[in-house]
């Protein structure tokens, strides 16, 4: 059969000789590499102690964002569960009653709000969907538990730090969209 | 014998049909269907006298009939202008009739407020889709919108008047269903509101169809005012023996619970038929109905998202595979969800859930599941 290429060579399928099978040069040429690369830059970080910076489009752990005065952006409309493929998005209105203006922004409120880490995809169409800024994928990721109603994430769970009470909490769960929003 | 009716040829969009005399432009473009038809916000073929309000379903005639081909002047309302014979008409071929309804749609929404997040009609609200195929992205109306006090109109029926782009359906709907017309339009121009005259309260027996017939969140159902989003029920057409109405609805489900019953709609989210305020407001229990088969909705509307037709629901084989054991580290979702709690109904509770509706404890059985694990 014509080759395809000039490049194709038969494989050499001669037995080795004695010294080739103490493989003491391939060893020592392995073992160069090897060395070689104790003196390069490290491609690892020792991760919970340093952390890499997030690019700005990081899609992690969900946060139900609250307004400057502390009251819960959510209306409950609905629009991130059925953008959600995963359909992981769960939730059920309430109205707001006389007195509990300081709590929640609009008249309807989301009073159950239910994120199934299990199902999430992180994929962000949630943020995306939001008409009210009211959910973010923020930079905290990987979440763990012992069981898996643990991962079943309700509003408690969800909510931001109240910007008044705990600014520096509130901040911190911001990451870096906190510097986003202080630009704008 | 009969003398044979003539009948009018009217071209709509190039396509041609024949419709009786009197038939207006609208009717006829409804009888070819599709894009052909022109939007109307305010026209109801069960109504009569309505129409010729909203100008949204403006039509321009390129030439007014054989006998007089001239064309006229202006873009028509075609809910209100009739047919003759030899008319043609544009509607979606005509740069002037899209460019018109662009500025008609950007007119209703100068004072209707941006709230469909939270507005229970959002997914069926003719207004969003009006807007959605004609409306622009950002406003330029500098002016506060108008805004309301609030008026009571009954235990079952909402009224959001800041939504209202007065349409006078709900009027006409009064008019004629019932025997005596309390609500209208009270005041005139940029004030003019749909108001029951000193607070009276709508109490009739058919008046719950002016929720169905508002083509915006103005007029809503208050037993199921913020239950849930329309298009995460799923509709269901039903009919029982009612002695006031014919019964024919749509029941709205989540899960087992009927979240809210509606009339059945048309094509064009006309009813089909008016029913009764107990039917409507009153019987929200499967057992008072006879369940005719899921509705068919418009592969195009957003109630259809989740509506999986003809789905076949893999059988369970993890207790055949394990002798008729069931594993023990499934989790069932509703042991740990807050959300859809069997304990809580939401569609018993009258009027909207509050904080208070949801604060019951858990009974304590449905938790054991845990303590396997």
């Amino acid at each position: 059969m014509q080759s395809l290429t000039s490049r194709a060579r038969p494989v050499e399928r001669k037995p080795m000789t004695f010294v080739e099978r103490l493989y003491l040069w391939n060893i020592w040429k392995g073992m160069m590499i090897t060395f070689r690369h104790i003196f390069k830059r490290k491609a690892t970080i020792s991760f919970p102690e340093q952390k890499r910076p997030f690019s700005p489009v990081f899609r992690g752990l969900h946060i139900l964002n609250r307004d400057e005065e502390g009251r819960e952006r959510c209306t409950a409309c609905g629009l991130c569960a059925v953008a959600c493929p995963a359909e992981a998005i769960t939730m059920e209105a309430a109205e707001r009653l006389p007195g509990e203006e300081h709590l929640y922004r609009e008249e309807k409120y989301a009073a159950k709000y239910e994120i199934n880490m299990l199902r999430c995809i992180f994929c962000g169409l949630c943020e995306e969907a939001c008409p009210k800024d009211a959910i973010y994928l923020s930079e905290t990721f990987a979440p763990s538990n012992y069981q898996r109603k643990g991962l079943i994430y309700g509003k408690p769970d969800l909510l931001i730090p109240d910007p008044k009470e705990n600014p520096e909490e509130y901040r911190k769960a911001l990451g870096n969209r906190a510097k986003k929003q202080e630009a704008n | 014998m009969a003398e044979e009716k003539k009948l009018f040829k009217v071209t709509i969009d190039n396509i041609t049909i024949e419709v009786e005399p009197g038939t207006s432009i609208l009717n006829a473009a409804r009888m070819i269907g599709g894009d052909v038809a022109p939007p109307a916000m305010c026209y109801y073929s069960k109504l009569k006298g309505s129409g010729g309000k909203c100008r949204t379903c403006l039509v321009e005639v390129a030439a007014g009939s054989t006998a007089d081909p001239r064309p006229m002047p202006k873009l028509v309302a075609s809910c209100r202008t009739n047919v003759m014979d030899g008319m043609v008409v544009k509607n979606i071929t005509s740069e002037r009739v899209i460019d018109a309804r662009n500025g008609v749609v950007e007119f209703l929404l100068i004072n209707h407020p941006l709230d469909c997040p939270i507005c229970d009609q959002a997914g069926e609200c003719h207004l969003q889709d009006l807007s959605y195929e004609h409306g622009k992205e950002g406003t330029r109306y500098e002016f506060g919108r108008r805004t309301f006090h609030k008026h009571d109109l009954g235990p079952y029926i909402q009224l959001h008047m800041t939504r209202c782009i007065l349409c006078y359906r709900c009027v006409f709907t009064a008019d004629q269903l019932t025997n005596k017309r309390v609500h209208g339009v009270l005041d005139r121009g940029d004030h003019s509101e749909i108001a029951t005259y000193i607070e009276k309260s709508l109490d009739n027996d058919f008046i719950g169809n002016v929720i169905d017939v508002c083509p915006v969140g103005a007029l809503t159902d208050k037993t199921f005012r913020f239950k849930n989003r329309v298009w995460f029920l799923k509709p269901v057409d039903a009919h029982r023996d009612c002695p006031k109405c014919k019964g024919h609805v749509t029941l709205w489900y989540r899960g087992d619970e009927v979240f809210r019953v509606t009339a059945r709609k048309d094509q064009w989210g006309e009813v089909e038929d008016w029913i009764c305020n107990e039917c409507r407001f009153e019987k929200k229990k499967t057992s008072d109905w006879v369940i005719d088969g899921p509705t068919n909705v418009n592969r195009h509307s957003v109630i259809s998202q989740g509506q999986y037709l003809g789905l076949k629901m893999p059988t369970e084989v993890m207790p055949e595979v394990m002798g008729g054991r069931q594993p023990r580290l499934l989790m069932d979702i509703h042991s740990v969800s807050e959300v859809n709690r069997k304990d809580i109904d939401l569609s018993k509770i009258e009027g909207p859930a509050h904080s208070t509706d949801f604060e019951k404890p858990r009974p304590n059985g449905q938790q054991a599941i845990d303590n396997n694990q």
